[in-house]
C-alpha cells in the first residue's frame, strides 16, 4: 500500500468530478429530480378524504356511517385478501369489515406508520361514533398492520437508492476509465512505479467521497419531502449504501477493465444494468417474477442491495437481519475489483 | 529470449557497466508488420542518444520497449545494468518518461498534476523546484487545458523529471510545436544533461538530434541503418557540402547532366529543386554558372550548406525524414 499515492489518485479524481458541471448534475440533481417526479406522481398527501376499503357483505348501519361521511370515499371488496392487497399498495388507506360474531365490533386494519392512515382511522372512529350513539365511543376492533412499501413511493424509494448507487458508481467509474484510456493516460502512469491497485481503488474512494453528500441530500429529500419512513438505524443504512458504492464501483472497473471505447463501456454497462433495472425491485417488487427465479434474482448486486435498504429502511430491521444480503454485496464487491485487477487492459 | 550467451538464471548484480540502456536484438511485430526487426543499441551513461527516423520507422515501438511499456517478441533490454522482468519497481523509480501523445485531465492544475505524479515516487524533488526548471511557476495554478502546446509538453517532461532520474526518455518530446516553443524544451533537456543526466530521445527534427545527441541512431523499416556521433555520419556522406536549388522558367538540365559535372557526388530531386552533394563547392558552382551562361539557363534560390543528418538520411534512404 501507498497511502500518498492513493491519496493523491483520489483527489485528482475527486477534483476532476467537481470540475464537471455535467457530471455533478448527473450525481446529484438528477436521482432528486427522478424520485421528486415518482413521488409526487405517487404522494398521496394533502387533507384529501381517506379512501377506505370495505369489505362485502356488510351491514347497512355500517355502510351508510361510512358513507355519510364527507371525508370518506368507500371502495368495496368481495374479500378480506382482495381488499389487503389494495392496502398494501395504499390504494386503500384503511380496510374494515364486520366482526366475526352479530356483536362483535367492526374491525379496521391501517397502516399505523402513515400520516394518512392515522387520519383514517380517526375518520372512521368518528363515523361510527356519531352514527350510533353521539358522546359514547363506538367500540371498533383496531388492527394495526405494518406492511412494507403501503405507499408505492415508499416501495421505490429505496429502490431509486440504490438504483442511484449503482448507476452512478458504473457510469462515474466506467466513463472516467474510458476516458483516461482514451488520452493515453494510462500508459502514462504505467511507466511510473504506481501501483496498479492504487490506481482502481482511487476510483471507488472518488464514489465514496460523492456517496456521502448524495445520501444526505437524497435521504433528507426522501424523508422529509416525500415523507419516506426511515424506521433502522441511521449507521446500519449507511453501512449498507457505503458497502452497496463499493461493489458498484467494483463492478464498474470490471465493466471498463476491457473495453477500449467509451461506446464499448456505454454497451456493456447497459447490458449489465438493464436486468437489475428491471428484476431487482426498484419499481416493482422481483416477488412478481416466478418463485423458482427468486433464489437467482437474490444472488443480482442490486437485489441485495435494495433488499436491505427496505429492510432497514422501511422494516426497521436491524444489520443482523441483512447478513446473507451484506455476504452477497461483500462477495460482489471482492470479486469485482479482484477479477478487474486480474483482466485489466493496461495497454 | 534469444541471446549469446544468455545465463537465464543468474541474479542481477547491476553490474558496474558505464552503460545507462543496452539492447540486444529488440524484436516486435505487429498483426503482419514486424515494426522493430532485431535492433541493438547502447546508451552511455551521461550522454544523449538520439534515434532518428521517418514516421512508421519503428522509433516509438523502440522506445517503449526500453522504457518496460511494450514487451519486446525477441531481444535483451537491461536499463541501469536491471531486466524489466526482474527489477521493473526498481527501474521505474530510477527513469522518467514522457510519451508521445499521453493526455492530462483537462480540468487539473499544474501543481496537481505534478503532485499527483510526485506521489508514486519515494524519492524525488521538489515539485516547485521542477516548476522553475520547466518555466511554468508562473502557470502553477493554470489548468492544463489553459496551456500551450509547448507549456503542455513542458509540464509532461517535467512529471519525467521528478524523481530526479538517471534516465530521461523523450519520444518526439517537441513534434508540432513552433521553434521557439521547441528551444524553451531543449533547454530544459540541455540543462537535465548538464547535471548529469542520460537521455534516449527519439525525434524526426534533424536539427532536434544535431543539437541534442551525442550519438545518433538512424532507423528505416524496423532497422538501424547507421549509428555515430553526428560529425562522424555527415563525415560519411563524404562531402563538403550541399548545393540547391531551383530551375526557373526555361530550360533546365538533367540529373544525368548534373552528374556529369566535376566534383557532385550525388543528385536528387526534393520537390522542385535539385539538391546536389559535392565535394568541391566553388568549382561546381562556377560549371553551374557556366552552364547557365552558355544555355541560357535561371537558376533560383541558389544555397550551398554543410551536410546535415538530412543529407544522410536521404543519401541511405532515397527519404526524406519529413514526409508531410
Amino acid at each position: 500500500m501507498n497511502l500518498p499515492e492513493i491519496k493523491e489518485l483520489t483527489r485528482v479524481r475527486v477534483l476532476g468530478l467537481l470540475r464537471e458541471p455535467e457530471a455533478v448534475f448527473w450525481v446529484f440533481a438528477f436521482p432528486i429530480i427522478l424520485a421528486a417526479v415518482l413521488g409526487f406522481a405517487f404522494r398521496s398527501a394533502g387533507v384529501k378524504p381517506s379512501t377506505i376499503g370495505l369489505i362485502e357483505p356488510a351491514s347497512q348501519m355500517l355502510t351508510q356511517a361510512l358513507e355519510s361521511d364527507e371525508q370518506i370515499d368507500l371502495e368495496t371488496y368481495p374479500s378480506w385478501d382482495e381488499g389487503f392487497k389494495q392496502l398494501r399498495k395504499g390504494a386503500v388507506d384503511g380496510l374494515i369489515m364486520e366482526g366475526g360474531e352479530a356483536d362483535d365490533p367492526p374491525r379496521l386494519a391501517y397502516d399505523e406508520a402513515r400520516a394518512e392512515a392515522t387520519t383514517a382511522r380517526l375518520r372512521v372512529q368518528r363515523a361510527l361514533t356519531l352514527a350510533k350513539s353521539p358522546g359514547t365511543d363506538a367500540p371498533i376492533d383496531l388492527e394495526p398492520v405494518t406492511e412494507t412499501g403501503s405507499r408505492y413511493i415508499d416501495f421505490l424509494f429505496p429502490g431509486l437508492i440504490g438504483m442511484n448507487l449503482m448507476g452512478t458508481g458504473m457510469w462515474g467509474v466506467g466513463f472516467a476509465i474510458a476516458d483516461i484510456r482514451r488520452k493515453k493516460f494510462l500508459r502514462r502512469l504505467l511507466v511510473t512505479p504506481m501501483r496498479k491497485s492504487s490506481f482502481l481503488l482511487s476510483f471507488i474512494n472518488s464514489r465514496l467521497v460523492f456517496l456521502f453528500l448524495e445520501l444526505i441530500l437524497l435521504t433528507s429529500f426522501g424523508v422529509w419531502v416525500l415523507g419516506i419512513p426511515f424506521r433502522g438505524g441511521l449507521i446500519a443504512y449507511l453501512l449498507i449504501c457505503l458497502l452497496g458504492a463499493m461493489l458498484f464501483s467494483g463492478l464498474g472497473i470490471l465493466v471498463a477493465s476491457r473495453a477500449r471505447t467509451i461506446e464499448g463501456v456505454s454497451g456493456i454497462m447497459n447490458l449489465v444494468m438493464m436486468p437489475m433495472w428491471l428484476a431487482s425491485g426498484v419499481f416493482f417488487s422481483y416477488e412478481r417474477f416466478p418463485d423458482w427465479l427468486h433464489p437467482i434474482l437474490q444472488l443480482l448486486p442490486l437485489t441485495a442491495v435494495n433488499d436491505a435498504l427496505r429492510a432497514v429502511m422501511l422494516d426497521g430491521e436491524s444489520l443482523a437481519t441483512q447478513i446473507p444480503e451484506l455476504i452477497v454485496m461483500g462477495v460482489w464487491a471482492i470479486l469485482c475489483f479482484v477479477v478487474a485487477l486480474k483482466i485489466f487492459r493496461w495497454e | 529470449m534469444t541471446t549469446a550467451q544468455a545465463t537465464p538464471q543468474a541474479p542481477s548484480p547491476a553490474p558496474a557497466t558505464d552503460l545507462a540502456v543496452s539492447a540486444r536484438g529488440l524484436v516486435k511485430r505487429y498483426a503482419d508488420t514486424v515494426a522493430v526487426d532485431g535492433i541493438d543499441l547502447d546508451v552511455r551513461r551521461a550522454t544523449c542518444v538520439g534515434v532518428l527516423g521517418p514516421n512508421g520507422a519503428g522509433k516509438t515501438t523502440t522506445i517503449e520497449m526500453l522504457e518496460g511499456l511494450k514487451n519486446p517478441d525477441a531481444g535483451e533490454i537491461t536499463v541501469l545494468g536491471r531486466t524489466w522482468n526482474g527489477d521493473r519497481r526498481d527501474i521505474q523509480e530510477r527513469i522518467g518518461v514522457q510519451l508521445q501523445e499521453a493526455e492530462f485531465q483537462d480540468k487539473l492544475k499544474v501543481f496537481e498534476v505534478l503532485r499527483l505524479f510526485r506521489s508514486f515516487f519515494q524519492n524525488g524533488a521538489d515539485i516547485d523546484q521542477i516548476m522553475e526548471t520547466i518555466g511554468l511557476t508562473e502557470k502553477r495554478g493554470a489548468y492544463v487545458k489553459d496551456l500551450s502546446g509547448g507549456q503542455r509538453q513542458r509540464l509532461s517532461v517535467g512529471c519525467a523529471l521528478l524523481n530526479n532520474p538517471e534516465i530521461l526518455f523523450l519520444d518526439e518530446p517537441t513534434t508540432g510545436l513552433d521553434p521557439q516553443a521547441r528551444r524553451r524544451l531543449w533547454e530544459v533537456v540541455e540543462d537535465f544533461k548538464a547535471k548529469g543526466g542520460t537521455i534516449l530521445l527519439t525525434t524526426h527534427y534533424m536539427e532536434e538530434a544535431e543539437r541534442l545527441a551525442d550519438e545518433i541512431f538512424i532507423l528505416d523499416r524496423g532497422k538501424v541503418i547507421a549509428q555515430g556521433s553526428p560529425e562522424s555520419l555527415k563525415a560519411t556522406l563524404g562531402a563538403e557540402s550541399v548545393v540547391q536549388f531551383t530551375f526557373g522558367d526555361g530550360n533546365a538540365l538533367s540529373e544525368q547532366d548534373l552528374s556529369a559535372f566535376e566534383g557532385v557526388q550525388s543528385v536528387r530531386r526534393e520537390g522542385a529543386s535539385m539538391v546536389l552533394t559535392v565535394v568541391r563547392t566553388q568549382e561546381v558552382i562556377a560549371q553551374l554558372f557556366d552552364a547557365a551562361r552558355t544555355q541560357n539557363l535561371l537558376l533560383d534560390d541558389l544555397r550551398t550548406h554543410r551536410p546535415t543528418l538530412e543529407d544522410v538520411f536521404v543519401s541511405m534512404t532515397g527519404k526524406t525524414l519529413r514526409d508531410e
